[in-house]
């Protein structure tokens, strides 16, 4: 060891590098509203173009249910695994190893598919903009580099200034949305807002209802990503649901007030394909410094999205090199700054490739599917962590109520999503599903030859029930 | 050559500055220090660090 002044000690005199404990409620907060935020300046709208304003709002609900569910399940089991890889390390104490390795990889390509997207929201931004002072052309790439360059770089520093960043520019972000919900003054209906005239009812029936489903899923994307601070938090029992559950909160709250202002100002056709519907609506009020405000805040959304799928990726590729499930080396942590500091770097020229596909319809419809794969796992998750380690067997920081119903509402509502899907993008969730399976194949065959089958599991839980 | 011709080249040259300089880091650390001590993290330990250099 050639330098140990800044590791940890493990017990026993023997010096061990962790990853460092620093978060509180407010960075796993930070961490999970940042990573979503994003889908309230975009891509949120498509619901309304696949089944008007209403059944937006149907869906908006709806998934909403779906990640109130989502939010409980992974509060439970995380508060009891405090370790990075969120429900990558769930699901090989409670399924086995190949689901864990499946979700990982859920993980892994749901950030940094959604970190491409978001740096080339900041890309198109950047293209916008120059167009407007009269520089048409602008080519996005250099932004689209340096946005994940710096936000890289910004991770590989440390975790506390990563989140700390992630907390400021996504509460401006989330302010934006609150100050154009007053300046549309919603105490005065018919003066600024029209929503008598602009709603139409439900131009597709029931059927659009369902297809806006798949879309919905852009207000509450990425929540689930908290459960990746637990091995960083310091108190994972308490911090982890507290900053999950404020979040889905605020998540709701922004989705909702989204969803009322641009829908009272913009037309549904209009809507329903705008690229940046929020600042459009920003725009339609008429108040230069709140279109400021709000390009302002769809800037820090999409850098605070990146910068969240960043720190989550990251945090399942180490989770799976230090497993062995992938090659050890990227198990590494930074002796100074005790990051993922392997995984960071590789994962970049990843990320940097996605984006310049430029093709943001399939980068985030891979990312949404991959998503909901691993909410559909969440379900048997649950159900078999209760019966293996019932309540009283297993020191819980939280305990969601109703069980099983959250878990069978979510299981349902995943279900009508894949529907969903696969009535707008069929052949891509065909695709996902046979890469999964593929992979799946090649990871019992050839891989798991390498893991250290005894070792990956050191949490000190109990025994389970029939075991 | 106008203002956003500039900012094009600029933002590339500050991309390579700190990718450059992640992947400097990178092999230092990794020929400073052994490879099982950068490899000894295991998950579950519940260590308060003894430091807070975090950047």
């Amino acid at each position: 060891m050639a330098n140990g002044e800044t590791a940890a000690s493990a017990g026993g005199g023997e010096q061990r590098l962790q990853l460092l404990k620093v978060l509180g409620p407010v960075h796993v907060w930070a961490l999970g509203v940042g990573i979503v935020l994003v889908g309230e300046f975009m891509g949120w709208n498509f619901t309304v173009g696949k089944g008007g304003p209403e059944a937006s709002l149907i869906a908006c609900w709806f998934i909403g249910l779906l990640y109130t569910c989502v939010a409980m399940v992974d509060s439970e089991v995380t508060s009891t695994v405090a370790a990075a890889g969120g429900q990558y390390a769930q699901a090989k104490h409670i399924i086995g190893p190949l689901m864990a390795f499946n979700v990982a990889l859920y993980l892994v390509l749901a950030y940094t598919m959604l970190e491409a997207a978001d740096a080339l929201v900041v890309g198109d931004l950047m293209s916008q903009t120059a167009a407007e002072f009269g520089h048409t052309g602008l080519d996005p790439k250099p932004y689209v580099v340096l946005s994940i360059a710096a936000l890289a770089w910004l991770n590989y520093r440390g975790v506390a200034i990563t989140l700390n960043v992630n907390f400021v520019i996504t509460f401006i972000a989330f302010v934006s949305i609150v100050v154009l919900f007053f300046a549309a003054q919603p105490w005065d209906l018919g003066a600024v807002m029209h929503h008598e005239e602009l709603m139409v009812g439900l131009p597709y029936g029931w059927i659009g209802v369902v297809a806006a489903l798949q879309f919905g899923m852009w207000y509450y994307l990425g929540i689930e990503g908290t459960t990746q601070a637990a091995e960083e938090t310091r108190s994972t029992r308490r911090s982890l649901p507290l900053g999950t559950m404020t979040g889905m909160i605020t998540l709701l709250i922004a989705a909702t007030l989204t969803w009322y202002v641009a829908s009272g100002l913009l037309p549904w056709q209009y809507l329903g394909q705008a690229g940046v519907p929020l600042f459009d609506t920003a725009r339609v009020l008429g108040i230069p410094w709140i279109t400021g405000f709000l390009f302002i805040g769809t800037a820090f959304s999409a850098l605070a999205s990146a910068n969240g799928t960043i720190n989550d990726a990251s945090r399942a590729w180490f989770s799976l090199g230090r497993d062995r499930y992938l090659p050890r080396v990227f198990g590494a942590v930074h002796p100074r700054y005790r990051t993922p500091f392997r995984s960071i770097v590789f994962l970049i020229p990843v990320a940097i490739s996605f984006g310049f596909t430029g093709l943001l319809d399939q980068v985030i419809t891979f990312s949404i599917l991959s998503g909901l794969l691993g909410y559909t796992f969440m379900t048997f998750n649950m159900v078999k962590f209760r019966r293996q380690w019932p309540i009283g067997s297993i020191d819980r920081g939280y305990v969601h109520p109703f069980h099983p119903l959250p878990v069978i509402t979510l299981f349902i509502l995943c279900v009508a999503t894949y529907f969903a899907t696969f009535l707008g993008y069929g052949k891509t969730l065909l695709s996902v599903m046979a890469f999964y399976i593929v992979i799946s194949v090649w990871f019992h065959f050839r891989r798991y030859q390498f893991v250290e089958r005894g070792s990956q599991f050191t949490m000190p839980w109990p025994r389970p029930q029939g075991f | 050559m106008d203002f956003w011709d500039i900012l094009n080249y600029l933002a590339w040259i500050v991309s390579a500055i700190l990718l450059a300089w992640m992947v400097i880091d990178t092999f230092k650390v990794s020929a400073e220090y052994s490879e099982d001590y950068l490899l000894s993290s295991r998950e579950g330990e519940d260590i308060i660090p003894e430091d807070d250099d975090n950047g």
